[in-house]
């Protein structure tokens, strides 16, 4: 089955990474197949950032996301830019602490910058609050493979904090 | 062995115009790479284009001769992929210094282990006399007809500011004091870059009050200021003659280096 | 066993190059293309090769070939402003016979254009581009995985071609990631071994190729940028000299077109026909596999140049070639110099790949 996910926010909140994991956890781990793109701006800081990802069991032909499934929206002017015109049957997480807007589709509010924040002192790591809550959620990869991959992904030193990360992402994204 | 023998004897006769500095240069540069006693298979030649870029093509060693303005960069592919071989580098002033500017103060920053030999007869022979960066102001060209009104560039102090370890300036006159430049930039790792004036009868010449060869050279001898007696002037104060240039080694420093062999 | 890897386009391309044994890239930075120059100078030093970041792309290019003659596998990158000034130095690769890679991660030009957008729009430029009369090889890779692929095989068709050969790519491409799986090792042809003594620049054999000199070596071999004999000296007023080396460096390349020739055909009795190399061969893959029509048929290109026209003959109930292109029909005119059946250009400008409804709707709006 053909999944698509967009992922936006602003610049440097690591965006891009979110995407290239969640890719690399269905290729590396899942072994699925995955195409990962983004949307190149001129600036490295700020603005909206857009990344996507389609997953599928089998090869990918159109590499393009044409209507995502899911979303995942860490920034206000990301969810006006790139969030706004999600079809109904889509599902979408947002960062409650920076989106204040809702979709019409089915969402999922998830505190990833607050709880970063307070819970481990670290607002770097809410986008890896944002996939554990996006794998909960969805099960567009599996567990597993995400934690794999988020290892694979980041820096030396900070394995642990992304870890906790991701299980407060797990437990935030849990649907009753 | 004698430089003779680094000649290309099935190359000849030369292009060269009767009366043109450069062999002069070829021979002192020949002249000091024998006394380095390097092996043909591990010397190469490389130049751009222009009368002074056609030198490698009558050495008998593997030669590069490419496109103008870019030897310096086709040098570092050669030196940065093999440093075992011996790289240097013939060329001109409308080479170096005009099309080929960016190139020369780049590998004078990486002080690339290259030796540039720059034959600067102030004008572009080969294309049939047009002006150059290093033509003197008032100077005649076919493109300065009413003489050169820009300031032409000092090759030397370029390279100096730019980065170069070894740097001095001769003309072809001064044919000994070039002979043991050569061989010192040949020696000094890292970028060594020498200056020849030479002289150019039918582009710079004839139209320049040059009427015989010997005249022009007369000129470099009785213009050129060696390097020590400039630095007396100074130091006492009096002016330096605006009409003369300096010659002599103007740097030889030990900054780092690369594409040196190991 | 092979391996699995989840890598980016341009991180592919630099994975090739050094599973062909790449030991030499000389670059400078440029939007798209400039995390293939990163990954280099990453993986280079550490397999005892040679990175270096040159002044300019005039400079990059001269170093590569400075650094072939001395037998290294030398390769840059870049996209269609750098393309532009590279430009020189290929006539001169092309005139000396001088075995590089040069990579392009097309960009929306002209000029300096959308620098991180897609396009195509450099695959005429990199037939003809540099003056003269030329000749050159040009790959198209669709995939990430064909990224890595062509790539390595660009160093064996110059090695063997003693020619520079273009990976035309683009931004698509380039900057997306998916999965690879990487071989063992790649296949790798070595140039043909020069015989001491001989004139450097005689072709004997009838692939009109001469064996290569290498620097170093003690052949004392003349290389000019000037027309010139099979000694390497320049001859540049002989006209018969002149029309003879220029016919050589082109008929060595075109004559080897069918052995060259990288393509697939998929229904051949079709009689709607696309043609696709690069990243709009995804969007055809992807409208073909929606359709299951069999009287849609696809012509994939890869190898671009020497055009390999005998392909087109394979569709015998063709009645239209549809050429989806991220320019304004730059293959589609080549296509036209080769067949009588109508050619129906799909350009696309503006940086963003066709969409499958896009082709669908060109496949069902009337010639």
């Amino acid at each position: 089955m053909r999944k698509e996910v967009r992922f936006s926010g602003f610049g440097g909140q690591g965006i891009i990474l979110s995407a290239v994991i969640l890719g690399r956890a269905a290729v590396m781990y899942d072994n699925k197949f995955a195409v990962q793109t983004q949307v190149y701006g001129p600036e490295a800081r700020g603005g909206a950032s857009m990344s996507q990802v389609v997953i599928d069991d089998d090869q990918i032909l159109y590499p393009k996301v044409s209507v995502p499934d899911i979303y995942v929206i860490m920034s206000q002017e990301g969810f006006e830019k790139y969030g706004a015109t999600a079809q109904e049957s889509a599902v979408m997480l947002v960062d409650t602490t920076l989106v204040h807007s809702r979709p019409k589709c089915r969402c999922i509010e998830i505190p990833a910058t607050r709880e970063a924040k307070q819970t481990l002192k670290r607002d770097i790591v809410a986008n890896i609050v944002m996939l554990g809550a996006l794998v909960a959620a969805t099960h567009v990869v599996s567990e597993e493979s995400l934690k794999k991959a988020i290892l694979d992904s980041v820096p030396k030193g900070t394995e642990d904090l992304n870890i906790k990360a991701m299980q407060l992402g797990l437990e935030l994204g849990k649907q009753p | 062995m004698s430089f003779e023998d680094w000649y290309r004897a099935d190359r000849l006769p030369h292009i060269f115009c009767a009366g043109c500095g450069n062999g002069t240069i070829i021979n002192c540069t020949l002249a000091a790479v024998e006394q380095m006693n390097w092996k043909r298979e591990e010397t190469v030649f490389v130049s751009g284009i222009g009368c002074s870029s056609r030198a490698p093509g009558y050495i008998l060693t593997d030669s590069l001769h490419t496109t103008h303005g870019r030897a310096i960069a086709f040098a570092t592919g050669v030196k940065m992929a093999n440093p075992d071989l011996h790289v240097v580098v013939f060329t001109g002033d409308g080479d170096l210094a005009a099309i080929g500017g960016n190139h020369f103060i780049h590998g004078c920053r990486r002080n690339i282990d290259l030796t540039v030999v720059c034959m600067n007869n102030q004008i572009y022979g080969m294309t049939g006399g047009q002006g150059s960066p290093t033509t003197p102001k008032g100077a005649l060209s076919t493109t300065t007809p009413y003489g050169c009104a820009e300031t032409p560039f000092d090759l030397c102090d370029l390279a100096i500011a730019a980065g170069a370890n070894y740097v001095s300036r001769w003309t072809s006159y001064h044919v000994k004091e070039l002979e043991k430049a050569v061989k010192v930039g040949l020696e000094t790792p890292g970028f060594s870059f020498i200056e020849a004036l030479v002289q150019c009868p039918t582009a710079f010449g004839r139209r320049n009050k040059f009427r015989q060869v010997a005249d022009h050279i007369e000129f470099l001898k009785t213009h050129s200021l060696l390097r020590a007696k400039r630095d007396r002037l100074l130091e006492k104060g009096e002016p330096v003659p605006e009409d003369m240039f300096v010659v002599g080694e103007l740097m030889r420093r030990n900054r780092p280096a690369i594409g040196v062999k190991p | 066993m092979t391996r699995t890897e989840f890598w980016q386009g341009n991180t592919a391309c630099a994975e090739g190059a050094l599973a062909a044994g790449c030991n030499f890239f000389g670059g400078y930075p440029i939007t798209p293309s400039t995390e293939v120059a990163e990954h280099m100078a990453a993986k280079l030093p550490k397999k005892g090769g040679v990175f270096i970041q040159m002044e300019d792309e005039i400079a990059s290019m001269a170093s590569i070939i400075g650094a072939s003659w001395t037998g290294a596998r030398a390769m840059t990158a870049t996209s269609g402003p750098g393309f532009s000034l590279m430009m020189e130095n290929i006539g001169f690769a092309i005139m000396t016979e001088t075995p590089c890679v040069v990579v392009n991660i097309q960009r929306g030009g002209p000029s300096t254009g959308q620098p991180t957008m897609s396009a195509q729009g450099d695959m005429m430029q990199a037939r003809f581009g540099s003056h003269g009369d030329i000749a050159i090889i040009a790959l198209s890779p669709a995939t990430v995985q064909e990224m890595y692929e062509l790539t390595a095989k660009a160093f064996n068709l110059a090695d063997k071609y003693r020619v520079p050969v273009f990976v035309m790519s683009d931004e698509t491409i380039g900057h997306m990631r998916e999965k690879v799986i990487i071989p063992d090792k790649v296949e790798r042809v070595e140039r043909k071994p020069f015989v001491a003594g001989s004139p450097p620049f005689r072709a004997t054999d009838p692939d009109l190729i001469p064996g290569f000199p290498l620097f170093g070596t003690g052949q004392h071999v003349h290389v000019t940028g000037l027309t010139h004999d099979e000694r390497g000296y320049p001859c540049a007023t002989n006209p018969g000299l002149h029309m003879a080396l220029v016919k050589r460096l082109v008929d060595k390349i075109e004559n080897a077109r069918d052995e060259m020739a990288d393509y697939e055909v998929i229904n051949p009795d079709a009689e709607q026909v696309f043609v696709a190399y690069g990243a709009p061969v995804r969007t055809v893959l992807q409208v073909m596999h929606d359709r299951k029509d069999p009287n849609i048929g696809f012509l994939r290109i890869r190898t671009v140049w020497p055009f390999p026209e005998k392909a087109l003959a394979k569709f015998k109930n063709a009645k239209r070639f549809l050429l989806p292109e991220m320019n304004l029909g730059q293959i589609a005119r080549e296509i036209e110099r080769h067949t009588c059946v109508p050619v129906k250009c799909i350009p696309k400008l503006g940086g963003e790949l066709h969409t499958p409804s896009e082709l669908v709707a060109a496949l069902e709006a009337q010639p």
